[in-house]
């Protein structure tokens, strides 16, 4: 599904961040992304998420190379995958539902046509109370769950999520994670980049440690 | 939670959690909020080049038909004058001139001017109570042609010159050309004010796109998120710098329009004063015609059409900067 080949990327004429990737993510896995603060884990999510193009190497993702791609080629890529930023990234003029329903809305499709699927979901992240509230009121857990289910509400056949726990209590990271684990379970793969070892414990899965820019992996 | 079956099903499964009641249609938030683009500004920007660039075409039209009515009265006159000359009957050189136009075919009435007559011509000039006996007036032949005739003025010219060989013919060719020159300036000059204020639209309108992405730069990012393409996420915008051109070409045109339907008013209030004979005599009665509406129309949607192509362009070019 995804294939990097000794990928390296720098900002502008900065130090490479990322040296020599070189890994698979097959369909239907599970892996947590880890490393320290800095180690560029969001930079190798952007990349994933064709939102950075690499410097050097090759990037092949659903058997495509995306150095050949146009705008709109990326454009349909990025409607098979889902992402989960760490700054939540809702419009605040539309409500947690519009919010949530906005990959459907961009698919062109009709409201009765995913309206109980977007609701079922908002009540299984525990938004079920707040479909009709306003970003700019909701707590920062509330915004994360928001994210997460706009994330996964279209079915991505990869999801990336940056930190989905991190402002969420235990019970509720705990919850989350089996949202996700039921995700992976239908068929997407599913990387989470965290710091929480806890989470990381809590399931066994592949783990991606990226460290001084390179990645080691721990099957 | 299979991905390739029915759509219907859902991705987690609720159990007693699920809620009873069928869910209501919702009435969607705009993807791009009204309020989020500032509005007003550019819709008095697109309203008052549109009001500008109508009363040039109104103008302009006005011009051009009362040119056109001046040429077709002068075209269809020719004037002969005959001089006066020692040892010549300048009364008889006169009768000989118009008899010689009579004779003329396509002529419909030849109406030569008296001593009088040719006298009071000068009394703007010489006043009144002035004795021209002694003075020498040339006298004055007016002929009037029959609509659409070719006349031959060499052959006229050469037969009038017999009759009287002081006279001359005048068919105000030159007057023509001097109307057609200036009918032609106006006309120009109406274009490349039209043209500036086209560029000046589609500038402002620039701007007012390229300000309505930067302020909704997060919205473009989410959309590309989402997996919206380019043209989708444009169509958002465009729809918006549709509505407010054609509400700044509606309020611009519509208010050119009723200014013109209010001059032929305006111009009879000025009726029988120095200034409104100095205006009907330039601009005629100040009515637009109906098609002269229909232009101003046109050109309201125009406006509003070129306002859209604008914010289109701009909006392309910025969504390539923003990923």
């Amino acid at each position: 599904m995804v294939r990097f080949e000794n990928v390296g990327l720098r900002y502008g004429l900065g130090p490479e961040i990322l040296r020599d990737l070189s890994f698979m993510i097959p369909a239907h896995s599970f892996q947590f992304l880890t490393g320290p603060s800095g180690a560029g884990k969001t930079s190798l999510l952007r990349l994933l998420f064709l939102s950075l193009r690499p410097t050097r190497g090759l990037v092949n993702l659903f058997g495509h190379d995306i150095s050949l791609l146009n705008k709109d080629q990326i454009a349909d890529l990025r409607k098979r995958i889902g992402i989960v930023l760490q700054d939540f990234r809702l419009l605040d003029h539309m409500t947690t539902y519009e919010n949530v329903a906005l990959p459907f809305r961009v698919m062109g499709r009709d409201e009765s046509s995913y309206r109980r699927e977007v609701i079922d979901l908002l009540k299984w992240v525990g938004l079920g109370e707040r479909m009709d509230a306003l970003p700019p009121i909701l707590s920062g857990g509330e915004k994360q769950r928001a994210a997460i289910a706009r994330a996964v509400i279209s079915r991505p056949q990869l999801l990336l999520a940056d930190e989905p726990t991190g402002s969420v209590d235990p019970t509720l990271g705990r919850r989350l994670l089996r949202l996700f684990i039921e995700l992976n379970k239908s068929g997407t793969a599913v990387i989470i980049a965290t710091h929480d070892i806890t989470l990381m414990d809590q399931y066994e899965a592949r783990r991606l440690v990226l460290h001084q820019g390179r990645l080691h992996i721990y099957e | 939670m299979n991905r390739s079956g029915d759509e219907q099903v859902s991705l987690v499964d609720l159990g007693r959690e699920r809620p009873q009641l069928p869910a209501m249609a919702r009435n969607m938030s705009p993807i791009v909020p009204r309020a989020s683009i500032s509005g007003r500004a550019l819709v008095a920007v697109v309203a008052i080049m549109t009001f500008l660039a109508s009363m040039t075409t109104g103008t302009v039209l006005l011009v051009s038909a009362s040119a056109a009515e001046w040429q077709s009265e002068v075209s269809s006159e020719i004037t002969i004058q005959v001089r006066p000359s020692p040892g010549r009957d300048l009364d008889r050189d006169s009768q000989a001139a118009a008899d010689a136009m009579r004779a003329q075919p396509g002529i419909l009435e030849v109406r030569p001017f008296s001593k009088e007559e040719s006298g009071k011509l000068l009394e703007p000039w010489l006043g009144s109570g002035l004795s021209i006996d002694d003075l020498p007036v040339p006298r004055v032949i007016v002929a009037r042609l029959q609509p659409g005739t070719t006349l031959d003025l060499a052959g006229l010219r050469a037969r009038v010159t017999q009759a009287a060989p002081t006279a001359s013919v005048d068919d105000h060719r030159a007057w023509i050309e001097r109307m057609r020159s200036m009918t032609g300036a106006t006309v120009f000059a109406g274009v490349g004010i039209l043209i500036l204020v086209i560029i000046a639209t589609i500038i402002s309108v620039s701007f007012a796109t390229r300000g309505a992405m930067a302020a909704n730069r997060p919205i473009v990012e989410v959309l590309h998120f989402v997996g919206a393409g380019d043209s989708y996420i444009a169509n958002r915008f465009l729809r918006h710098f549709l509505r407010l051109g054609l509400e700044g070409g509606l309020i611009g045109g519509g208010a050119a329009m009723l200014m013109f339907g209010f001059s032929e008013s305006i111009a009879n209030w000025f009726a029988g004063t120095p200034v409104g004979d100095q205006f009907a005599a330039l601009l005629g009665t100040f009515s637009l015609r109906p098609s002269g509406y229909l232009a101003l129309a046109a050109q309201a949607v125009l406006i509003a059409a070129i306002t859209a192509w604008a914010s289109r362009r701009t909006l392309f070019a910025t969504l390539d900067d923003i990923e």
